[in-house]
């Protein structure tokens, strides 16, 4: 394996491997980016263009469609209540979880656990009865209500981690210091969890953002939608202007692309850190 | 993570399930690999009484009312005659099992189960051997290259799933599409006009290929971190003792990884399973119903053909479904802790 010194044919294979994965891998997302930059006429081509004039005409098209403006704050709305709420109701769970002995935690713990893997899609037809029911159809608090819950388990789970490796001690000397518990809560250990409250609100923010099965059911009125139904009805909104398609799509992306870019250092660890040690 | 999503960006979650219930003390998810931290050190502080139930009480309420709830709701849903005339007038129809009777007996019922199966083996087989041989590579290749390597996995990890659908839908555009392009540039005729979406089946392959793209960075890169946590000594003795480099695989890094192995085949068999918007929004279930997987079929039933009974029956199988291959994965954590 990594020892063996390479032959440089094998080498010259490992790289140009590489490279190839590299264009695969990254082929849609570029492409996505440059066509939402061409004109129309070079969209419209039987052979794609790989050198053209990039415009912006596009964007406005995207932009430009009825009440784009409501999607976004809509899904910003959403997406920014829930895991706020999570946050809130999370720091509260896992600090009890991480910190405190009492009688039913482990339940507590594999309740959080088996939350994670709620098949929410599967779900959809029981929400929209419930919803019914209460006049809670194409209600953006009725929408957010769902996602908190959605992002909540996985919001105590890992930030009841980083609780956990706050050590003990600073509570202590903080007490010791003349803090009540409380105060040694917020003033010691609540700057310290300041990198994980970011890593788990942007996961939280990336699940909510994403979220389709839902809201396809549940907000049906245009008023009431967010940019993921707006994305998913590109047929409709722009006939079949692909280039404002990949232009929505971008817009769409972005976001997500420069939080995720930003934290997968974060991303990549947390999640083996667990399953790889075994 | 999600993102779930798939597979998406939903990230957050993986981590959970490989500290098990009970392990206290576990490093922050932010955590490397290499930064394991202090030994599990006793819980102290225990100023019991109310306060811990406290904090924990709207947590767990509100997963009462808007998990447990709905579930318990989707259960009862699935025992009642509930179509478009129940549905308006609002009455309720029990009618016992007859919803999974009729299913059960319905061969289209069977053809979307048995599909949804072998859709979610081949995927997370291809998913799994993909992304091992890809963590593999990255770990063999020099700094620069691993950097380029990495930035491409992580931007189609990052991709939105509602935008990458879109995305791929535009790749595989009948007229304009960069796939028909590929498929006469390579030499092969009748790529023209050729419709991606034509079939059922091949409307499949191309949300298979959407998965598997989406999927495979999660594995490679948690797959090299791994990797890099395997003491080079061992690949040093395998070496010594003139083992072939699959040899080595099979001797000092599926052992070393088998957990990681274990824990991101289940999550991808879950993800997959109950992939729906990929699925959905890739060509509606369509033509004629023919890519439909077990959660696009319930939301078919329920909302298109208005047979919400019949819909909530058919998530409540999925559901069953899932719990058996969770109720695996428990046994083997549970194996697993008693073993350390």
């Amino acid at each position: 394996m990594r020892t063996r010194k390479p032959l440089t044919v094998a080498a010259v294979a490992k790289n140009l491997g590489a490279l190839v994965l590299a264009v695969v891998f990254i082929f849609p997302v570029y492409w996505m980016f440059s066509s939402s930059l061409k004109p129309q006429h070079e969209i419209m081509t039987k052979d794609p263009v790989f050198v053209f004039k990039p415009t912006f005409e596009n964007y406005g098209t995207a932009t430009g469609v009825d009440l784009f403006w409501t999607y976004v704050t809509n899904s910003l709305t959403v997406t920014i209540g829930a895991v706020a709420l999570a946050l809130v109701v999370a720091l509260a769970a896992s600090f009890a979880i991480a910190r405190l002995k009492f009688k039913g935690r482990k339940g507590i713990v594999l309740i959080v656990m088996m939350a994670q893997m709620a098949p929410w899609e599967v779900m959809v037809i029981a929400m929209y009865m419930i919803s019914r029911e209460n006049d809670l159809l194409n209600s953006i608090p009725m929408l957010t209500l769902i996602y908190f819950v959605m992002v909540l388990p996985f919001t105590i789970w890992t930030l009841r981690g980083f609780i956990a490796a706050v050590p003990v001690e600073l509570e202590e000397a903080a007490q010791i210091d003349g803090c009540t518990r409380g105060q040694a809560f917020r003033k010691v250990i609540f700057p310290l969890l300041a990198p994980g409250l970011m890593s788990t609100s942007l996961f939280g923010f990336i699940t909510a953002w994403n979220e389709f099965a839902m809201i396809l059911m549940l907000n049906k009125e245009k008023e009431s939608q967010t940019l993921t139904l707006w994305l998913t009805q590109f047929q409709t909104a722009f006939g079949s202007d692909w280039g404002a398609t990949m232009a929505a799509s971008t817009l769409f992306a972005l976001p997500v692309l420069i939080v995720f870019l930003f934290l997968q250092r974060k991303a990549v660890g947390g999640m083996t850190a667990g399953a790889v040690k075994g | 993570m999600t993102v779930d999503s798939q597979g998406t960006a939903t990230a957050g979650p993986q981590d959970a399930p490989g500290r098990a219930a009970g392990k206290s003390q576990t490093p922050p998810p932010s955590s490397g690999p290499k930064e394991v931290l202090q030994p599990p050190r006793g819980r102290r502080s225990l100023p019991s009484g109310v306060l811990p139930y406290l904090l924990v009480a709207p947590a767990l309420l509100s997963m009462a009312v808007l998990l447990l709830y709905p579930l318990i709701r989707n259960v009862i849903l699935s025992f009642q005659q509930l179509n478009r005339k129940e549905f308006i007038t609002r009455e309720t129809v029990w009618t016992g099992f007859d919803n999974y009777t009729d299913l059960l007996g319905d061969g289209d019922f069977w053809t979307v189960a048995v599909r949804s199966v072998v859709f979610t083996a081949v995927n997370v087989a291809l998913i799994m051997a993909i992304g091992t041989g890809i963590g593999l590579l990255l770990n063999r290749l020099g700094k620069k290259m691993r950097l380029v390597l990495s930035l491409a996995l992580m931007f189609a990890w990052a991709m939105p799933i509602v935008a990458s659908v879109t995305v791929f839908r535009w790749l595989f555009d009948e007229q304009f599409g960069v796939a028909n392009w590929l498929m006469r540039t390579l030499g092969f005729s009748g790529y023209d006009q050729h419709n991606w979406f034509e079939t059922g089946f091949s409307t499949l392959v191309i949300v298979l290929i959407l998965l598997v793209w989406g999927s495979v960075p999660f594995v490679a890169l948690n797959m090299y971190a791994g990797l890099t946590t395997i003491g080079t000594e061992l690949y040093e003795a395998a070496k010594m003792d003139g083992a072939s480099g699959w040899r080595t695989f099979w001797a000092v890094v599926f052992p070393n990884l088998r957990s990681f192995f274990m824990i991101t085949t289940f999550l991808e068999i879950i993800w997959i399973f109950k992939a729906f918007a990929q699925v959905y929004a890739m060509n509606l279930g369509g033509p004629d119903r023919g890519s439909e997987t077990l959660p696009v079929f319930a939301y078919i039933e329920g909302v298109g053909q208005f047979h919400y009974g019949v819909a909530a029956a058919i998530s409540i199988l999925t559901i069953v479904m899932l719990i058996a291959v969770m109720s695996f994965y428990f046994r083997l954590i549970l194996k697993e802790e008693e073993e350390l």
